[in-house]
């Protein structure tokens, strides 16, 4: 079954009760995170909790992600040498510039892994692309490693890097194509920004909706209220369902007939339209999956 | 009249006509009504003038209601005036007590108050206790229990001192006023209705004495002795906040909402069912999920018990809850909409739960989501002493309405800090597993295999459901064992379960 990423849930590093509850929410991957949430005082007993948690809770089936520091801090080294060894799915990098932050990170990650006894590139990787210069290079990162699962846009410090504010989307209009465009030439998932008015519910659905339209996997979110409106708004409709059924069927009956091609309602049925499909399809069984677990 | 005219009178000895022939009138009454309002009444001047009054002695009864919650005055305003009477050896049976009412310590310190008989209490005087500051323990009563004791003369009111924050010069009292919209309110005034009716004498004690008739009113003049004037009877603050806040803590918000599912899956959701909604974040917060539903499907509550919050009174307002039973308002909404919404009844304590009262309204309920401190594997429910075995609770309605309704449902987290709240013996028991139907938690539901119809009717809608030693498992391996609680031998509290049975017994705490 495909690993969804419709939510990757916040929880900062430094709050036991958080990480305890993590899972419980139905995000479909958990991110502790060891940066921007935790103060410079906090760096040692978050990364010493999060790698407790790892160690010890069970989380069920989540994809579970840390956000380590970035190299150049000296901290993010720290992360990983901790880190690594719980063998969590993905380190995520913050304010990845270029494909050689990926290169540094992905060589600490490998001999970590080598002298804890982990299977060396079992460990995937995930980068946030926060600036100007990242933005640019969003392709060469996205390739720069087979651990990269994907790619994400951290918004907050990219506006300041251009000299704006968040407003309606229209300031990252530029950086969420280039992002998702190279994401996809990479082959790998594309996550959204996270939306911090966690009351404001009218605005976080309507940049849902744009994201979803532009194309991106899911999103970023900051408070668990977050993910029940997220998920929905991913839920395809039943219109769509039906249709995509009645594609699949089309072209099963074409292919028997040795035929690529079948025609639905006067419509040509081709390959991408097949495709499309076959992702809605599948996007609503993994969905649909209500994991009643022993954890 | 002739006297022998009398005595001819057919079946004479059978008509109670002992007071003989009519002898004259009194003079009349010529002053205004309004005038004599002023001077022929039930007011006194003082708290000291009505304990005297009423000839409070020594070893008698006396009780208070908790309408005041944590703001009360009351108790403390008349408990000085007793132990400067130098009166001893009382019984309080209240309805329940809260952290604002430490002062006792001192009276019981001083043997002015002998025993307690009580709901609940909370903070220091709670702490004494559980510490072994009381030789006679504490009787620990549900509101249904409490009512029942009391009308079975089990418990036997000498005096009921009642605070209200309306009365007139005869003792029709309310727990608002309709003459001045921003009085002291409480709302309803459901347990000191039954203790007015069967002390064998009521004082109410009001910061607003407003004109005859205080109509329509929840305590009649017809149960009252004295009316006393006092400055303050409580803090506004502390009696009641202005709405029940909707909660926006996540888990909360989780566990309610999976409440609402088990309702709805439950077999007991359907046009005209009857509920009750706890307080606790989670439980008033399944109320605003079930709205959904209710809207979604066009299903009608046909009435809602208990103590009544803003948002019960909203969805009566919008349509979807016909009648709404009222013992006590949770805030100012309710307490507005008692006054105002003429389908809001306020209830006494035997109405809402007495096992006496056939009729009793908890009876009647199809569910109640109650909240809990611990939850045994046995599905027995403690909502009285916490994990260090201090008192720090009240029994409420917890078993009454749990025994009343057709299923029961305890909403909980799982953890809480580091306590766990599913353990394999709870402390306390207040309300015995045999009543309790489901266990709703973040991480899980449980159902009591009493109730294996329930079960079924849960898993085929997909929730979630497992043993709840499963669930007890998991929050062991989240939290650990929490050391066991040292108690000496010595009993401090009595709990008894809505027939006034023993349940439980709760010990000292060891230092």
């Amino acid at each position: 079954m495909r690993q969804l990423r419709r939510s990757m849930l916040f929880v900062p590093g430094n709050n036991p009760g958080m990480i305890r509850d993590a899972h419980i929410y139905g995000s479909d991957s958990i991110m502790f995170d060891l940066e921007d949430s935790v103060a410079v005082t906090e760096k040692d007993a978050a990364r010493a909790l999060v790698y407790q948690a790892l160690m010890s809770l069970r989380y069920g089936k989540k994809e579970l992600v840390v956000r380590i520091n970035d190299l150049s801090s000296g901290l993010g080294i720290e992360d990983l040498e901790a880190i690594v060894r719980a063998k969590p799915n993905v380190i995520r990098l913050p304010k990845t510039e270029t494909a050689q932050d990926i290169i540094d990170c992905e060589r600490e990650i490998a001999r970590i892994e080598a002298d804890a006894g982990i299977e060396v590139g079992s460990t995937g990787m995930m980068a946030a692309i926060e600036s100007a210069k990242g933005v640019l290079n969003a392709y060469q990162i996205a390739c720069s490693s087979k651990r990269l699962i994907g790619i994400a846009l951290g918004a907050e410090d990219y506006v300041t890097d251009l000299k704006t504010t968040r407003s309606d989307g229209t300031e990252l209009f530029f950086a969420r194509n280039v992002i998702l465009n190279a994401a996809r030439a990479a082959g790998i998932d594309a996550i959204d920004t996270v939306y911090s008015d966690v009351n404001n519910e009218e605005g976080f659905l309507r940049e849902v909706e744009l994201i979803k339209k532009l194309g991106f996997d899911g999103k970023s979110v900051i408070n668990p209220r977050q993910i029940a409106p997220l998920h929905k708004a991913f839920m395809p409709s039943e219109k769509d369902l039906t249709k995509a059924r009645a594609i699949m069927q089309a072209i099963a009956e074409a292919n028997k007939r040795g035929s690529g091609v079948a025609s639905l309602n006067g419509k040509m049925i081709d390959k991408p339209v097949v495709i499309r499909a076959e992702r809605l399809l599948e996007l609503y069984d993994a969905a649909n999956i209500i994991p009643i677990e022993e954890v | 009249m002739d006297k022998s005219i009398i005595d001819s009178i057919p079946h004479i000895s059978e008509i109670n006509a002992q007071h003989g022939a009519f002898n004259g009138v009194l003079p009349q009454q010529t002053q205004t009504f309004q005038d004599r309002m002023l001077t022929k009444n039930k007011i006194l001047p003082s708290i000291r003038e009505a304990i005297i009054r009423t000839g409070l002695k020594d070893g008698m009864t006396i009780s208070f209601h908790h309408h005041f919650r944590n703001g009360d005055y009351i108790i403390n305003l008349v408990m000085d005036e007793i132990a400067k009477m130098g009166i001893k050896g009382l019984t309080i049976a209240a309805s329940s007590l809260n952290e604002v009412h430490a002062p006792l310590i001192k009276h019981i310190q001083n043997g002015v108050v002998k025993h307690i008989e009580t709901s609940g209490m909370r903070g220091e005087l709670a702490e004494q206790i559980s510490r072994g500051l009381m030789e006679f323990p504490v009787v620990f009563r549900s509101h249904g229990g409490r009512a029942a004791a009391i009308e079975s003369g089990e418990v036997k009111i000498d005096v009921a001192f009642l605070g209200a924050p309306s009365c007139d010069p005869y003792g029709n009292a309310n727990g608002y006023s309709r003459e001045q919209d921003n009085a002291t309110s409480c709302g309803s005034l459901g347990y000191a209705k039954l203790d007015a009716l069967y002390a064998r004498q009521t004082v109410i004690l009001t910061d607003h004495i407003v004109r005859f008739p205080n109509a329509p009113f929840a305590i009649s003049e017809a149960n009252v002795n004295y009316v006393v004037r006092v400055d303050a009877i409580g803090d506004a603050q502390g009696i009641m906040s202005g709405s029940t806040r909707f909660t926006k803590n996540p888990k909360e918000l989780l566990i309610a909402k999976t409440a609402a599912d088990v309702i709805e899956a439950s077999g007991y959701f359907y046009d005209g069912f009857s509920m009750q909604m706890g307080s606790g974040g989670a439980s008033l917060a399944t109320a605003r999920f079930l709205r959904e539903k209710m809207e979604r499907d066009n299903i009608r509550c046909r009435f809602a018990l208990g103590g009544i919050t803003g948002q019960i009174v909203e969805m009566h307002e919008e349509g979807l809850i016909d009648r709404i039973l009222d013992v006590q308002s949770f805030d100012l909404i309710a307490a507005e909409s008692l006054k105002n919404n003429r389908f809001h009844q306020q209830i006494d304590a035997s109405y809402y739960a007495s096992i006496i009262n056939g009729g009793a309204a908890v009876n009647q309920l199809d569910f109640v989501v109650l909240s809990a401190l611990e939850i045994d594997v046995n599905f027995n429910i403690n909502v009285l002493t916490g994990s260090d075995g201090v008192i720090r609770g009240a029994i409420g309605g917890h078993p009454d309405t749990a025994d009343g309704a057709s299923i029961s449902i305890i909403v909980a987290p799982l953890t809480r800090g580091r306590i766990p709240t599913i353990v394999k013996k709870v402390n306390t028991i207040v309300t015995p597993g045999a009543i309790v139907d489901v266990v709703v938690t973040d991480q899980g539901i449980a159902v009591n295999p009493l109730r294996p119809e329930i079960k079924d009717r849960l898993l085929s809608a997909g929730l979630p459901v497992f043993d709840i030693e499963t669930l007890q498992r998991r929050a062991e391996r989240i939290v650990g064992v929490p050391e066991d609680i040292c108690y000496t031998d010595k009993i401090v509290g009595v709990v008894m379960y809505r027939d006034n049975t023993v349940i439980d017994v709760i010990r000292q705490v060891e230092e």
